[in-house]
């Protein structure tokens, strides 16, 4: 090693130290805990990428984002910092015997320089091991203070070039906190990074929040708020925070989920007497009647065609899922295993079915598989007692969902095989009902 | 370890208050009007009730029915609490009810919302069956958002699946 990586690899280190000491004294940062091992994982190796900068060492870790991404995914197991044993920084540097020693399938080195303003320009090259082949080199301008999403942006591309789909680490969360006492709380909508860094209030209301959706574009959450004494439905803007209110009917307003265009709103109402799935045309307010039955009928969500709708009811007598044309007619029951399915979400590709199952006092998430046709199999993803609101990322590579842990609500993001759940701890108090944002457009 | 002692200090708070769990409740938006109805109806042995009775009689001033796991039928023992209620909402017509329907923590909180109108609708026809005009009754659900007991257990879970009767108008 020479001295000059020597020094480099000291300061990486330190700003790696920075990062952990950081997590670990401020409470509203996450929590990384992944809990099972992942023995057929891809083994990837991240080097800590070279500091080529004039200024102060940025304050993130760009290696270490990468490799956690890559970690939680289930399909990929990064090589442990302390087993890196080389720092190449560039394809020149690169020796592709000691990777292979390592058993590493694919190595991704980078170098952080000087842009204009301030900015930094991050470049990064993923090699193929076994080929000794350099499969892609990029470089990206970040802001200092966005370098995790300049990480989180180069996850994405190593997990779409050797995945074969797109990577959803660069992406956010919505979700609702409740902090204070039984008689005095306080309601919060967050948004955060998909790790949960950078919490950011949306909307803080004394009253109940609930049921936060995204809009397709990613500018927009629907959530139903109890600040004007019943259920009401707003759509607030999370660039500037201006809202309005979609729906205020008499009964429930809630349930709010967006079309796949954007336009319309799937929602539930009980204006009519009991809970309804309605749609709303956005532009005009105008809300036609899907569902027509005596029983409980909500939890709307868009297949992804934009033509029907899947939604719980207790038309059986327990809730279940059902599927209906959204021009209204006859319910198909999609759900036959576990006495109680509700909260219904949908993967990207209208296969994949997530839902909070219930077994007598035990509330799981678990997810109808329909890749290979109706029925579909059921498998429950989720290990606790009362886990419920589970959503998928935009790629369907992971689900976010709510867990009780003691007197409080926690997240857990869990690998869409179940291998590795991660748990982000987002604040004090209670964190539930987190929604996955869509992609985020570059 | 803080629950039993936050329930021991909510009981302490609420001894010789017959509402309880009514009082445990935070109604921020709506503070609740002194009663002024005119008591126009100077008869006392009418056998109908007054606006003061509501914090003088054993059953009206009973304001929560409780409710089964995942049901929403009235059980027998709130049979009477509603009969008077009923009676009530009959003698004094221009009282004004809202019945806050609300559900344990278990399931999804929107199918809880629909939960908990369905147990302020029961308790609204059961008032109905007792004299009360529908005119008189507003149900909202809270569903599963304002509970008044902490803990996930039986115990907790049976306290707050209930209705809570408010008098917005006596």
């Amino acid at each position: 090693m020479t001295p000059r990586i020597v020094l480099l690899a000291l300061l990486l280190l330190g700003s790696h130290g920075a990062v952990l000491a950081q997590g670990g004294l401020s409470s509203d940062e996450p929590r990384l805990e992944i809990r099972n091992g992942v023995a057929a994982a891809i083994p990837i190796a991240v080097v800590p990428f070279a500091l080529e900068s004039s200024g102060l060492p940025p304050d993130t870790d760009i290696a270490a984002v990468i490799a956690a991404d890559l970690n939680r995914v289930g399909q990929f197991r990064s090589l442990a910092r302390q087993d890196v044993v080389e720092y190449p920084a560039r394809e020149a540097e690169v020796k592709f015997p000691t990777w292979r020693v390592l058993k590493q399938d694919f190595l991704v080195v980078g170098r952080v320089q000087d842009a204009e303003a301030g900015a930094y320009r991050i470049e990064f090259e993923l090699f193929d091991v076994a080929k000794q082949q350099r499969l892609q080199g990029l470089a990206l301008t970040a802001r200092a203070g966005d370098l995790r999403g300049a990480a989180h942006q180069i996850a994405d591309l190593v997990y779409e070039k050797i995945i074969g789909i797109r990577g959803a680490f660069w992406t956010r969360i919505a979700y609702i906190t409740s902090i204070g006492s039984l008689k005095d709380r306080q309601f919060a909508l967050m948004v955060a990074d998909s790790d949960g860094y950078n919490p950011q209030t949306v909307v803080r209301s004394r009253e109940p929040l609930l049921s936060p959706a995204w809009s397709p574009d990613g500018k927009k959450l629907a959530y139903v708020s109890f600040e004007r004494g019943n259920s009401s439905i707003y759509l607030q803007d999370i660039t500037t925070g201006q809202r309005e209110v979609l729906a205020s009917y008499k009964g429930i307003n809630g349930a709010p989920a967006f079309s796949p265009d954007g336009n319309r709103l799937a929602l539930t109402l009980s204006m009519s007497g009991n809970p309804e799935i309605y749609v709303m045309d956005i532009a005009s307010r105008r809300v036609t009647q899907v569902t027509r039955h005596f029983a409980i009928d909500t939890e709307a969500n868009w297949m992804p065609d934009g033509r029907s709708l899947v939604f719980t009811s207790d038309r059986a007598g327990k809730p279940q899922l059902y599927q209906i044309p959204v021009a209204g007619g006859d319910a198909t029951r999609l759900t036959f295993s576990g006495e109680y399915n509700a909260g219904g979400v949908i993967s990207w590709d209208g296969k994949q079915f997530a839902m909070v199952q219930g077994n007598g006092n035990v509330y799981r998430i678990a997810v109808l598989d329909r890749s290979l046709g109706s029925p579909g199999e059921t498998r429950v993803l989720s290990p606790g007692n009362l886990d419920e609101a589970p959503s998928y990322a935009p790629n369907a590579s992971m689900l976010i969902y709510a867990a009780r842990e003691g007197s409080r609500g926690v997240l857990y993001a869990v690998s869409a095989d179940a291998r590795v759940r991660q748990r982000l701890v987002l604040a004090d108090g209670d964190v539930r009902e987190p929604a996955w944002s869509p992609f985020r457009q570059r | 370890m803080n629950t039993p002692i936050r329930l021991i200090l909510a009981a302490a708070l609420c001894v010789g208050v017959a509402a309880c769990a009514k009082k445990a409740t935070v109604v921020e938006t709506q503070p609740e009007p002194m009663p002024v109805a005119p008591d126009t109806t100077a008869a006392v042995d009418d056998g109908k009730y007054d606006a003061e009775d509501l914090e003088t009689v054993a059953c009206l001033r009973q304001r929560v029915v409780y409710f089964d796991f995942d049901r929403s039928d009235i059980r027998s023992e709130a049979q009477e609490i509603l009969a008077c209620h009923g009676k009530y909402l009959r003698d004094r017509s221009s009282a004004q009810v809202t019945l806050e329907g609300h559900a344990d923590e278990r399931g999804t909180r929107e199918y809880n919302l629909g939960l908990g109108e369905r147990r302020g609708n029961a308790v609204s026809s059961a008032l109905q069956a007792n004299g009360g005009s529908a005119g008189q009754l507003n149900v909202v659900s809270y569903g599963e958002e304002r509970p008044v007991a902490e803990g996930s257990n039986e115990e907790a879970w049976a306290q707050n699946r209930r209705v809570e009767i408010v008098y917005t108008a006596k």
